[in-house]
């Protein structure tokens, strides 16, 4: 028997191609992402430990560790670089000072982005340079006024040795002479930051941490241990600090990078997973149709006596090695894609490091796995179904296709089905938070399930209605391509219903993406007044003196500083805006409901917003418990209450009480308000006062909600292109059934071709149907998205209170017509067979 | 021609007979050859033949003596190597495809020997199949007569899985007459057919001849359906090699025994 299906395979080859393209790209898909990953992994794991090569322990500060007495805690100084380089079996200390330093590009744009602009200092060895940091070009710096680059950083500034680097930490702009460039492994750096090098006192003063280090590595001299190194170097120092083997450190960072790689590999897989399903249906539809054109001679095996046993085990061997050789061409493809992956993402702006491609056994054997068993599976329907055929179905005349099998049970169960999803759903839309995110999920899938199993029943009225355009504006092809839609409806139905799939998770992601994205933008600072809004471009903020200077410009009728830390109450973290409460009301629009904001002065008094006054049980009046993060208590006073305020938030303070709790004051942003008539060019005359310091980023109202609302749109193209591929499968499918739907027809074309069908006439014929299936899909998929999106949504309500559907039609409009432009150009080759068919041939065909 | 004028031509149909007696369709000289060199086959060797109007012709012949081939291209559903065909006025060599296709919608009616109808389709969809193609609303009255003289009023709603055989080939013989075409090609429209509704389906035809003025040609390797034609025309090896009027089945049989005598001496 397996002679049988091998025999089949080959001689079914051109029938059986877009089955196997299908299951090609799903596990080009799945070894791609694997090999992908792998290779990733491998070669930042390579980085990494050529990082930490040296490092046979590193000493740090032990962050946010509170002080164990009344005494602060000893600094991680030259006291403990003196105490570890005295200890046997070490062979260096190299104390490492780094912090954010950030370069002004041409355009006196920060050249690393905000969390990629690397400081450190310049650690000379005992032959006098940074093994970290080897010179490429000019000199280590040593004064103040000196400064080294990478070499991308350097390009960007324009600055050549000797020129001029602009550069800012957290408060005015400064001026350093570039002395050298050096070479870097730096991970932060290789993944498109920037790095500045100083030498050691320079960069403790601009990290604010005179005589102070962030990292101390120790070296070890050959054929020390370094577990017991690092043993002895944390016993002989304070107990605040923390000291790591080097060994630990690559662990941690290997595993980071594991959880990294692993979640963009999750990410990827489900996604196969889509187009591997999708797959199921074209697959399941090829076997249905070869074993309805293979029925006699199946009976003619039954009759000459296989066994039912025999002939599935026949068709399923044909599916496995239809799967084996599609996986194996797959693996190739997905070699391929694991190449240009990391081009095409480092195009779009990653940086992922250069490295081998890395092909693991796992890889390559889940790869033809997956293909095996998704092929034998989808083909083992279809497999039952030839084991049904009786051996005398040998003897009949096979000129009439066998009566349809009835649709009642099918529709039955899809009913249960869809309803079930249905009811679910709309369960969902009572909830108010997330605890319904499982019924939404169960409902989702039982929707689509169910929709897909009732597709047969709903393709009837739709290819009717849809005929009926068609027969009035094609005539008579227009009716027959209906006829021949509504032929086979589970036919019909499949291939669809492939398409419906991906059209259903595209549509559902757009809606709600759109949605947010709306919310998001209604979300942001509705309530700001003011004309600009002043910031920093790293995340450590901007010093007061930022604020000052900018209130006293000319020009600028208020310029209000917001200063957010953080507190809890009750044991529920919380956030306090400090500001300058008589000053606020230029800047945003708040409605006060009780008490005045003029109290909110010194350390007893704080206003809070409504909603906040109502969760924790506060009015005027009342007293809020507050515990800064620095230990100490404060009780104040409520002495107002406003409406909620997006710009400000829940509490708001005077300074004076938040103030003496932070390690170091820093204004999150500035909020500015022009003269009148003066808002036109402001924002040039800011960056200017600042002599162009990268740091200050001068946003309008309009920018923050573009920028916002921007972040949405990268990750849905990303989706879009990754739900491509499922619907590049389904067209595949489409394709295949129209193939196939012709080559079963040929006599019925050959007729129709003697009788006097026109070639163009019998093209249009295939497509007419091929945009009929694919417009089916289309509907049913837009349908079913809008409203999983709908269901979906109302679980966002409670965080996310903005958020109200938004059905994008303009897009859905491009969907549906992507969806004709599919129907049309899946239908070219198909069509174009059926018109070259040679009547005389086609009419003789068995 | 006095019943000439009684059976309508199609609009657009060349113009009534010309000379005493009206053809339908011709062929002169008209080969037909496969193949090239050592595996070059002459299916048609310079056959000429007339077939009158309102005449119903059985072509007969042994297998591969090229009778199928002389109806397909006479029907200009195959190409001729040379010689000349013509339907009515119309000469098929100068037709592209498109005005082929045009011609066996307006001009030609088809009954193959199985397989003629769409599955999909009911039995009076299939009648009026060609009308539609052509975009033309068939004559009631017409539709009806058909109908009626082949039996299948009762049964116009049916698909064609509903009705037996017969009634299928009945069917196709509708929808060749319903467009009133200048002549019918039938390919052994009683091959799949049980004696019974072979001889009733034949009936019919001969009917449409008589009744309806039809012009019909039958290839056929069944003497008693050759029985039924007003003319028997015999081809072997690709020549015409004799012709019968109003023929007798034992007739059409002696003449065919001859062939196959010949042929197994030669």
């Amino acid at each position: 028997m397996f002679r049988t299906a091998l025999r089949n395979l080959l001689a079914h080859k051109t029938r059986l191609m877009m089955t196997a393209l299908a299951v090609l790209l799903g596990t080009a898909f799945v070894s791609g992402t694997l090999i992908f990953s792998d290779s990733v992994g491998s070669a930042f794991r390579n980085k990494m430990s050529r990082s930490l090569d040296d490092v046979a322990v590193s000493v740090t500060e032990g962050g946010g560790r509170p002080g164990t007495g009344k005494d602060k805690p000893e600094k991680l100084g030259d006291r403990a670089v003196e105490t570890v380089r005295a200890l046997p079996g070490v062979a260096s200390v190299r104390p490492s000072v780094e912090g954010v330093a950030m370069i002004a590009d041409k355009h006196n744009n920060p050249t690393g982005g905000e969390w990629g602009s690397a400081g450190v200092n310049y650690a000379p060895g005992k032959d006098g340079k940074d093994s970290r940091y080897p010179l490429v070009k000019g000199r280590a710096p040593a004064a103040e006024g000196e400064i080294a680059l990478d070499e991308r950083t350097a390009g960007k500034t324009g600055a050549k040795i000797g020129g001029t680097v602009r550069m800012a930490v957290d408060g005015p702009v400064l001026e350093k002479k570039l002395v050298g460039i050096v070479r870097t492994d730096n991970p932060r750096v290789s993944a498109g930051g920037s790095l500045a090098v100083f030498d050691t006192a320079t960069a403790q003063k601009l990290f604010g941490k005179p005589g102070e280090f962030s990292e101390l590595v120790v070296s070890a001299t050959p054929g020390t241990d370094k577990d017991k190194l690092t043993a002895e170097v944390r016993k002989a120092l304070p107990a605040t600090f923390e000291a790591q083997s080097g060994a630990k450190l690559a662990a941690e960072q290997s595993k980071m990078i594991d959880e990294q790689t692993r979640s963009i590999r999750t990410t990827f897989l489900v996604f196969a997973g889509i187009s591997l399903f999708v797959g199921v249906f074209i697959i399941a539809n090829t076997f249905t149709m070869l074993i309805a054109q293979r029925t006699r001679e199946i009976a003619l095996l039954r009759a000459v006596g296989a066994s039912r046993r025999q002939v599935v085990r026949s068709v399923l061997a044909e599916a496995g090695l239809l799967g084996l050789i599609a996986s194996a061409l797959g693996l190739g493809l997905g070699l391929g894609v694991a190449v240009l992956l990391p081009e095409l993402l480092n195009a779009n702006g990653a940086h992922l490091p250069d490295g081998p491609l890395v092909i693991k056994a796992p890889a390559v054997l889940s790869a033809l796995a997956v293909g095996v068993v998704v092929t034998v599976l989808a083909a083992w329907l279809p497999s039952r179904k030839a084991a049904r055929i009786a051996p005398v179905e040998a003897l009949s005349s096979g000129d009439q296709p066998p009566a349809p099998r009835s649709l009642v049970v099918r529709n039955c169960i899809g009913a249960v089905l869809t309803a079930l999803g249905v009811a679910s759903l709309l369960y969902t839309t009572t909830f108010r938070d997330r605890s319904g995110l499982t019924y939404a999920m169960a409902g989702s899938a039982l929707t689509l399930t169910g929709v897909i199993v009732l597709a047969p029943l709903l393709s009837r009225p739709f290819v009717r209605l849809f005929g009926k355009l068609t027969a009035r504006f094609s005539g008579v092809s227009g009716k027959l391509a209906k006829e021949n839609a509504l032929r086979n409806p589970r036919r019909t139905a499949a291939t669809a219903s492939a398409l419906m799939i991906g059209l259903t998770l595209i549509t559902g992601l757009t809606v709600s993406a759109v949605s947010a994205n709306e919310g998001v933008g209604r979300m942001g600072k509705q309530d700001l007044t003011a004309d600009y809004q002043v910031k920093s471009s790293s995340y450590l903020g901007l010093a007061p003196e930022v604020g000052k200077k900018l209130a006293a410009q000319p020009g600028i009728a208020a310029a209000v500083p917001l200063r957010m830390s953080g507190f809890q109450s009750d044991g529920q973290p919380s956030l306090a805006v400090a500001t300058d409460p008589s000053s606020i009301a230029k800047v945003t629009y708040l409605r006060v409901t009780s008490g005045s904001l003029a109290d909110v002065r010194g350390t007893g008094a704080v206003a809070v917003s409504e909603s906040y006054a109502k969760k924790h049980g506060l009015k005027t009046g009342s007293t809020l418990p507050m515990e800064f993060y620095d230990g100490k208590r404060a009780a104040p006073k409520v002495v107002a209450v406003h409406a909620d305020n997006d710009v400000l938030g829940d509490v708001l303070t005077a300074p004076a009480l938040v103030d003496p709790h932070q390690e170091k004051v820093r204004d999150d942003s500035v909020l500015v308000k022009a003269e009148p008539g003066e808002a036109a060019g402001l924002r040039e005359k800011i960056k200017d006062a600042f002599g162009g310091n990268p740091i200050i980023k001068v946003e309008s109202p309009e920018d923050l909600r573009r920028a916002e609302s921007g972040n949405i749109d990268p990750i849905l193209n990303l989706a879009y292109g990754l739900l491509g591929m499922a619907v590049v499968i389904a067209v595949l499918g489409v394709v295949n059934t129209l193939a196939m739907s012709v080559f079963e027809r040929t006599r019925e074309i050959g007729m129709l071709r003697a009788i006097g069908l026109a070639r163009r006439e019998v093209k249009r014929m295939v497509r007419l149907e091929s945009v009929m299936i694919a417009m089916f899909g289309a509907v049913l998929g837009v349908g079913t998205g809008i409203f999983v999106a709908w269901a979906g949504g109302h679980l966002l309500r409670s965080s996310f209170p903005q958020y109200e559907m938004v059905v994008p039609w303009a897009r859905i409009a491009v969907f549906l017509l992507l969806a004709l432009a599919v129907g049309v150009l899946a239908a070219v080759w198909p069509a174009r067979r059926a018109a070259k068919l040679n009547m005389l041939e086609s009419i003789g065909a068995q | 021609m006095s019943h000439a004028a009684a059976f309508p031509t199609t609009p657009g149909a060349p113009a009534g007979p010309r000379g005493g007696i009206a053809v339908a369709a011709r062929a002169t000289g008209l080969s037909k050859v496969y193949g090239q060199g050592d595996t070059r086959v002459t299916a048609l060797d310079a056959v000429s033949v007339e077939f009158r109007r309102a005449e119903f012709t059985a072509i007969m012949g042994p297998s591969g003596s090229g009778k199928s081939t002389l109806m397909h291209c006479m029907a200009g559903l195959d190409t001729i190597s040379s010689g000349s065909t013509r339907i009515g006025d119309t000469e098929l060599g100068s037709l592209n495809d498109k005005s082929l296709t045009r011609l066996r919608r307006d001009k030609i009616g088809f009954v193959f020997q199985a397989f003629n109808l769409l599955p999909t389709l009911t039995a009076l969809e299939n009648i009026t199949l060609p009308m539609d193609i052509a975009g033309r609303k068939p004559d009631p009255a017409w539709l009806d007569m058909v109908v009626s003289t082949v039996g299948l009023s009762g049964r116009l709603s049916h698909r064609p899985s509903q009705l037996s055989g017969g009634q299928q080939q009945r069917v196709a013989v509708a929808r060749a007459l319903t467009a009133k075409p200048e002549i019918i090609f039938a390919d052994e429209p009683t091959g799949n057919l049980d004696s019974r509704s072979g001889a009733e389906l034949l009936g019919f035809l001969r009917e449409s001849v008589q009744a309806l003025q039809q012009t019909i040609v039958m290839v056929t390797h069944d003497p008693v359906a050759a029985s039924y034609a007003d003319r028997v025309v015999f081809l072997a090896d690709g020549r015409i090699v004799d012709e019968m009027r109003e023929p007798t089945a034992d007739a059409v049989l002696d003449r065919m025994k001859a062939f196959d005598a010949k042929g197994r001496t030669s």
